[in-house]
């Protein structure tokens, strides 16, 4: 099939940036929206010019590299990776535009390429179990129910892409801080931090700039792992339950 | 044979009489472990880690310590290193080291806990392993690994690793890939996702509390060797395209593996060789560089345009059912239509025993010899065979799940495998409920990687390689579920026992960034950088990636001969000779610039290529997924040459001009008995 791009173009991270408009042809609906971008890139580099700028690496669903703005919507029409959506979601003679992730604290560092370390930021600020390599105690000697060992396993897909960021019209991280939140809180292993973690996140994720959750939705629309939304209830519950105990 | 330390070599040293390689390599002195332990098997682990010297805790955080890559191997590494209070600096080219291909496992874990009362064992595990690696694997690494297996499983669960549970809420566990006990522990199909991100958040926590400093985007371009040592990295901001320069006490290799070299793989788009290549110019040998692991299970190739290769969990193959058309007309019928009696259940019938769960290397090249013969299914693709012929062959066999879906209902099969369903569904179209998958193999795994000690050491004095990198633990095939354990037990358990016997020597006399062999370093970096900028050709980095791929794949992938792996070799010392001079990379150095971090990779990888190709061509025997013609059984089946082979194939670095140097480290096997696989 033939298409028209029109794709963000942005030098770097201080230049501004405009939408270009491309054309390809000859895409094969097997192929996946990224392959078709390699499509792309080759005739740019052999136009001599620059080719797009883009995330991805696994390119099987797992490791959240890959990002892109679909006609407005993150990873597209698909609950699906982009990585994972093929050309057979679009047809003959679409015009697709293609932006990178929106929200603040994601900033553009050229083209299709934002930096999204604020999410590791989030991590270091409480979003494990401290236990040092060699002192932890025999794996069956705490047992774990299998109904929250099931649901901490169910939201700890998460895959970092930032997806629920990018598809929030508040900016918010709530989704993916949930997820956590969730999948720590439910084993037993990761009570004694509960409440200082709920705490300390959920600080780093307003220092970071992300915005509040107003309960619209988007996210869990937007996920690729279709993280349910009652994580974010989660999130509020405990910490509300932090700021009982006077944290 | 009786040793000095009392146990009984149970293997002669082999003598090699073939000499396919001659005129390709020169011959180079004979390598031993000089830290390889003795006495006992069961006692060396235990008895080495006393024996290391000890670093006083105040004197860690004057030691330096760089570790490039944050996989299952690299992160835990920097996690374990942090918190015994050395100051670590951690490098990934990924924009989170939550991203590093370790995530994409799906399989599990294995680990001797004994959970099931079913007879598993340290000693199981190790035997399982060693002969899993059809004998190529050096036994007392194996060993340890298998020891320590039971302690990765308890340091994960108290990570908060989600493992699957049964009612009681103990850990479950399954069976794997031909092995007879349950000892693989499994958070559904994304065991490494959970194991990665466990220990991504143990060291994110190590970067809170100061002790380990990460930079992401950043790439090592080389290491620097001053005055013998590993002293540090020259790494390229990907972002900026700042260089610079990282200096250290000791620096840890644990990038992951070379799979890509075959351009189509189950590896990330951005896996690489380069920081182990630029480390084995420096010096470092590069051991069974040709040892390549092909998975049975992958979704085939659908056209030129294809940038990877997707891997369908192997469980799949407990109750589908493989089979292609009797009658190769048949190939192009609707599946449904093709009558029992005109399927070829090739497997059930070829190998009764085991059936479909065949070990990996088994079941990829029975596929292969079916599409060969013109039996396979799916679209035909264009090959050109060694004698520059043009074919066109079917690559592809079906996974049939009709049997099963009688036997559980499609209830049954979905609650069972209903992720991979979609995931199949998803990339070819088509409904598996409906029609059976196509599936053929990738490659996936490389079991080669740079040479390195008992106390995971290469060659070069402060350089030590861990996990996928390094070459020790799986010989010439990797079991399922191993490659999990090994990374996690180098990054966690092994590592920082050794190399603090390393570090009892330092602090090391500080170096600057004035000593000649960091500026010899970084200036042949920057040269190289402006070089791929400055060729100014007509072909892109990806189109020599992909011609690469395909010579390795078609000399070098399944199946290789005398012929073909000649032919190969003068296929690569070609394309290496138009790469330099017919490159297009656009673009400048001073931004982030993804074609040129493609260029320096291929460059890398093409230099790797004739090295597998050398390495294959040397190894006239047929062991793991190294399958020689001429070395095969009269039923078709891998004929291994114990007394020629039974060595680690370790590689010098012969010069930009020069011939590759092998030095051959003998494999002593004591507590094991060398014996010729069979799955029939």
């Amino acid at each position: 099939m033939n298409l028209t791009l029109k794709i963000w173009r942005q030098k770097d991270a201080t230049s501004a940036g405009a939408l270009a408009t491309y054309q390809v042809k000859d895409i094969s609906p097997d192929m996946s929206f990224l392959e078709m971008l390699d499509e792309l890139n080759e005739q740019l580099n052999e136009q001599g010019e620059d080719p797009v700028a883009f995330d991805s690496d696994c390119r099987e669903g797992i490791c959240g590299t890959c990002s892109l703005m679909i006609n407005g919507q993150a990873h597209g029409p698909e609950v699906t990776t982009t990585c994972q959506l093929h050309m057979r979601s679009f047809k003959d003679g679409d015009t697709i535009t293609i932006e990178p992730w929106r929200a603040d604290p994601f900033p553009v560092l050229k083209d299709l390429v934002v930096d999204r370390s604020a999410l590791d930021r989030m991590i270091q600020a409480g979003g494990f179990i401290s236990v040092n390599t060699g002192s932890a105690p025999e794996a069956n000697s705490v047992p774990a129910p299998r109904d929250k060992a099931m649901r901490a396993f169910n939201v700890a897909t998460c895959i970092g892409c930032g997806a629920c960021v990018a598809a929030c019209p508040n900016g918010s991280a709530s989704l993916f801080l949930g997820a956590k939140i969730t999948a720590l809180g439910e084993l037993p292993q990761g009570q004694p931090e509960r409440w200082t973690r709920v705490v300390d996140m959920v600080g780093q994720h307003d220092h970071e700039g992300f915005g509040g959750c107003t309960n619209i939705g988007e996210c869990t629309a937007a996920c690729p792992k279709e993280i349910p939304l009652d994580v974010i209830s989660q999130l509020n519950k405990d910490l509300r339950t932090a700021m009982k105990h006077g944290l | 044979m009786a040793l000095l330390d009392g146990t009984t070599q149970t293997n002669q040293p082999p003598v090699q009489v073939s000499d396919d390689a001659a005129g390709y390599y020169t011959l180079g002195a004979p390598l031993v472990d000089p830290v390889a332990p003795t006495g006992p098997i069961k006692d060396r682990w235990t008895n080495r880690k006393f024996e290391n010297r000890l670093v006083n805790p105040a004197n860690r955080r004057k030691l330096d310590i760089i570790i490039v890559g944050t996989g299952l191997a690299g992160g835990a590494a920097a996690a374990t290193l942090g918190e015994a209070g050395y100051n670590v600096k951690s490098f990934c080219y990924q924009d989170s080291p939550r991203r590093a291909h370790s995530i994409a496992a799906q399989g599990g874990i294995n680990a001797a806990k004994n959970y099931k009362e079913d007879g598993d064992s340290v000693h199981r595990l190790f035997y399982d392993t060693v002969k899993g690696g059809d004998y190529r694997a050096r036994e007392n690494n194996v060993y340890r690994l298998a020891e320590v297996s039971a302690n990765i499983i308890d340091q994960c669960v108290a990570q908060g690793v989600p493992f699957a549970r049964e009612y009681g809420g103990l850990l479950d566990n399954r069976s794997f890939g031909g092995v007879q006990v349950s000892r693989t522990f499994y958070a559904r199909g994304q065991t490494g996702q959970q194991l990665l991100i466990g220990a991504y958040q143990a060291m994110e926590r190590q970067v809170a509390a100061g002790t380990v400093e990460q930079f992401t985007r950043h790439e090592m371009l080389e290491l620097i060797v001053a005055d013998g040592k590993a002293r540090g990295i020259i790494a390229r901001d990907l972002v900026t395209g700042e260089v610079s320069t990282h200096l250290a006490d000791v620096v840890v290799l644990a990038s992951g593996g070379y799979g890509n070299v075959f351009y189509l793989s189950t590896n990330a788009m951005g896996s690489n060789v380069t920081a182990a290549w630029r480390a084995h110019r420096k010096g470092a040998y590069m051991a069974n560089p040709c040892y390549t692991q092909i998975h049975p299970t992958c979704i085939p190739v659908s056209g030129d345009h294809q940038s990877k290769l997707t891997l369908m969990s192997e469980s799949l193959r407990n109750d589908g059912r493989i089979w292609v058309p009797k009658n190769p007309e048949d190939a192009e019928k609707d599946p449904r239509d093709i009558p029992e009696e005109d399927r070829d259940y090739y497997l059930e019938r070829i190998y009764p025993a085991f059936g479909n769960l065949v070990p990996r290397d088994i079941a990829s090249r029975a596929a292969k010899y079916q599409c060969d013969a013109g039996k396979g299914v799916g679209p035909a693709v264009r090959e050109v065979d060694e004698e520059g012929n043009e074919k066109f062959v079917r690559r592809g066999v079906y996974l049939d799940f009709a049997e099963a879906i009688e036997r559980f209902g499609l209830d049954g099969v979905k609650e069972k495998y209903d992720n991979l369903f979609d995931m199949y569904a998803r990339i070819t179209g088509e409904n598996p409920y409906e029609t059976p998958m196509r599936i053929y193999p990738a490659v996936h795994y490389v079991m080669g990687g740079l040479w390195v000690d008992y106390h995971l050491q290469s060659n070069v004095e402060g350089l030590f390689v861990t996990g996928e990198a390094n070459f020790s633990d799986h010989g010439a095939n990797r079991l399922g579920a191993s490659a999990l354990m090994q990374g996690l037990a180098d990054g966690y358990f092994v590592l920082p026992n050794t190399i603090r016997d390393y570090l009892a020597d330092g602090p090391f006399e500080k170096i600057d960034e004035s000593h000649p062999d960091v500026v010899a370093a970084r200036t042949e970096t920057e040269e190289r950088i402006n070089k791929f900028l400055s060729i100014g050709g007509t072909r892109s980095a990806d189109s020599f990636h992909k011609e690469l791929g395909r010579i390795m794949w078609e000399y070098c992938g399944m199946e290789r001969t005398e012929t073909g792996l000649k032919k190969a070799i003068g296929l690569i010392q070609d394309l290496k000779k138009e790469f330099w001079s017919n490159l297009k990379v656009l673009g400048t150095a001073d931004t982030l610039n993804q074609s040129l971090e493609k260029a320096g990779r291929v460059a890398d990888f093409i230099e790797l290529g004739e090295l597998m190709c050398i390495d294959a061509l040397n190894r006239r025997e047929s062991c793991g997924g190294h399958f020689r013609a001429e070395s095969q059984t009269e039923d078709g089946e891998a004929l291994r040459h114990d007394d020629e082979f039974a060595y680690v194939a370790a590689w010098e670095f012969g010069g930009e001009d020069g011939q590759p140097v092998l030095h051959k480290e003998d494999l002593i096997y004591t507590a094991i008995e060398m014996k010729q696989r069979s799955y029939k």
